[in-house]
């Protein structure tokens, strides 16, 4: 057979490329949900990690997280993880941004203040080993604990990484990886926008979002327990100072939650001191 | 086993007298990507090894029946295949070394130890050959790879496959007196390594002559 020829050619080429196609599909389809399945472990590990959780040993780490994450809330497409620890809840966010060579992401884990930072941990596509890559590192990491995304005012301010000796301005800062420069902005830059993004949640909940954050669907659900707890750590403390202004109508919205919860007297409370 | 000469040639040439890296100078590109450490390196390796064989085979069952004027094209298809079929694999069993090794397990297909190989043997050989060359020179890659991914991990980081080593008071940080090579992360330093196993392999093989 004249192996030269044109027809020769183009049928062997259809056909070479519909087997590969067909076995690689088929590959593909078969590996599919094992693929999946590992995506979505190495996501829970990671949120553990930010929960400061040590999985190393840990046989199950799926079941370790579905032990602590409770409830996952979406604020405009972002993920918002809510853990319990030691029966005090925690908000863990989702980051994503850009370092030297590629993708960076991660995961911040906020207090249920939303303000400060209980543990944080971070990811990279293909940082220099050794170098930017150390950001994955306890050591970088354990620097953002306890730290506060919010300025005095109460304004999210996120956290700046600087290379020790310079100074952030109306902001907390943790030293940034020496040889790293690029990566350690990036994990910076990508706070920053990432809380940005997160707004919505953050700001609201900041002031009586207890009520107006979670309010939109579910009162009832959040309104269990915790209710005036929420209100006096939250709306209270904000309103003795003159950040007040500007987050009073949350109020009318939290009396409007008050309605289809019971025991509201806290959030009354609160509007007492806020009229004061 | 008793091998052939020929077996033995085309099977152990490659590792020392004809090795691609060092003498053939090919493949350089991922020989410094992946060297940070042993364990991408083992795995890169392996990977290499398995897709370089499984591909000279499939060539040389081919060679009769592959049109010439598509030939590169058909290679091309059957390694891409082939280091498709590995990242799947990989990312389904042993997804963190995946991850490691990110876009170079892809960039498989451009090594040019593979098209080299089926080019120059596996269009030309029979298949138990040519899968004894694939193995060779997989293997001859894996070495040189071995090789600097353990200088670049014992002094860059002072573990080798994650153990440590170098114990921990010896650092400065510690109080003790040793650092860790910096330089040994970067690229280039792979590339001096290589240049080094270069340099004695030339020397050694000079005296056998």
């Amino acid at each position: 057979m004249n192996t030269n020829s044109n027809t020769y050619t183009i049928v062997y080429a259809t056909v070479v490329v519909i087997i590969v196609a067909v076995l690689l599909a088929l590959v593909s389809q078969v590996l599919g949900p094992r693929q999946q399945a590992n995506v979505q472990l190495d996501q829970q590990k990671q949120i553990l990690g930010a929960l400061k959780q040590d999985i190393t040993g840990c046989d199950d780490p799926a079941a370790l997280y579905f032990s602590l994450v409770k409830d996952t809330l979406d604020v405009n497409g972002h993920p918002v993880y809510v853990a319990v620890i030691d029966n005090e809840p925690k908000f863990v966010l989702k980051l994503k941004g850009a370092g030297l060579w590629g993708g960076i992401g991660g995961y911040l884990a906020l207090d249920k203040d939303l303000n400060t930072i209980y543990g944080a941990n971070f990811n990279h596509e293909s940082e220099t080993p050794g170098l930017g890559a150390l950001i994955v590192e306890l050591p970088f990491r354990q620097q953002f604990e306890g730290k506060h995304i919010r300025n005095e005012e109460g304004r999210v301010v996120s956290v700046a990484v600087l290379k020790a000796g310079t100074q952030a301005e109306g902001q907390e800062q943790v030293d940034a990886l020496s040889g790293a420069t690029i990566t350690s902005t990036g994990v910076s830059d990508m706070l920053k926008a990432n809380l940005a993004e997160y707004a919505d949640f953050l700001n609201v909940k900041h002031c009586c979002g207890h009520c107006k954050g979670n309010c939109e669907g579910k009162c009832g659900h959040h309104h269990d327990g915790e209710e005036g707890h929420h209100h006096e750590g939250c709306c209270g403390h904000h309103h003795e100072g003159e950040a007040c202004q500007g987050h009073c109508h949350h109020h009318d919205q939290a009396a409007e939650c008050g309605h289809t919860a019971e025991g509201d007297q806290p959030a009354e409370g609160g509007q007492t001191s806020n009229i004061e | 086993m008793a091998l052939s000469q020929k077996t033995k040639e085309t099977l152990l040439g490659p590792l020392n007298a004809n090795n691609p890296v060092v003498v053939q100078v090919l493949g350089i590109c991922s020989a410094l990507a992946v060297t940070v450490q042993l364990k991408p390196a083992l795995v890169m390796g392996v990977a290499v090894t398995i897709i370089v064989a499984m591909s000279n085979v499939i060539i040389s069952l081919l060679r009769n029946t592959i049109p010439m004027r598509i030939r590169i094209i058909v290679q091309l298809v059957v390694v891409a295949a082939l280091v498709t079929l590995v990242s799947e694999v990989l990312k389904a069993f042993a997804y963190d070394v995946a991850m490691q090794l990110s876009v170079y397990i892809g960039l498989i297909i451009t090594n040019c130890i593979l098209m080299g190989r089926l080019e120059a043997f596996a269009m030309t050989n029979k298949v138990w050959d040519s899968f004894l060359d694939g193995l060779g020179n997989g293997l001859g890659y894996a070495a040189i790879l071995i090789i600097v991914a353990f200088f670049r991990e014992l002094f860059g980081a002072g573990t080798l496959l994650g153990f440590r080593v170098i114990p921990e008071s010896w650092y400065v940080a510690n109080g003790g007196f040793y650092e860790n090579c910096g330089m040994m992360m970067m690229p280039a330093m792979a590339l001096i390594i290589v240049g080094g196993i270069i340099w004695a392999h030339r020397a050694i093989n000079k005296e056998e002559k």
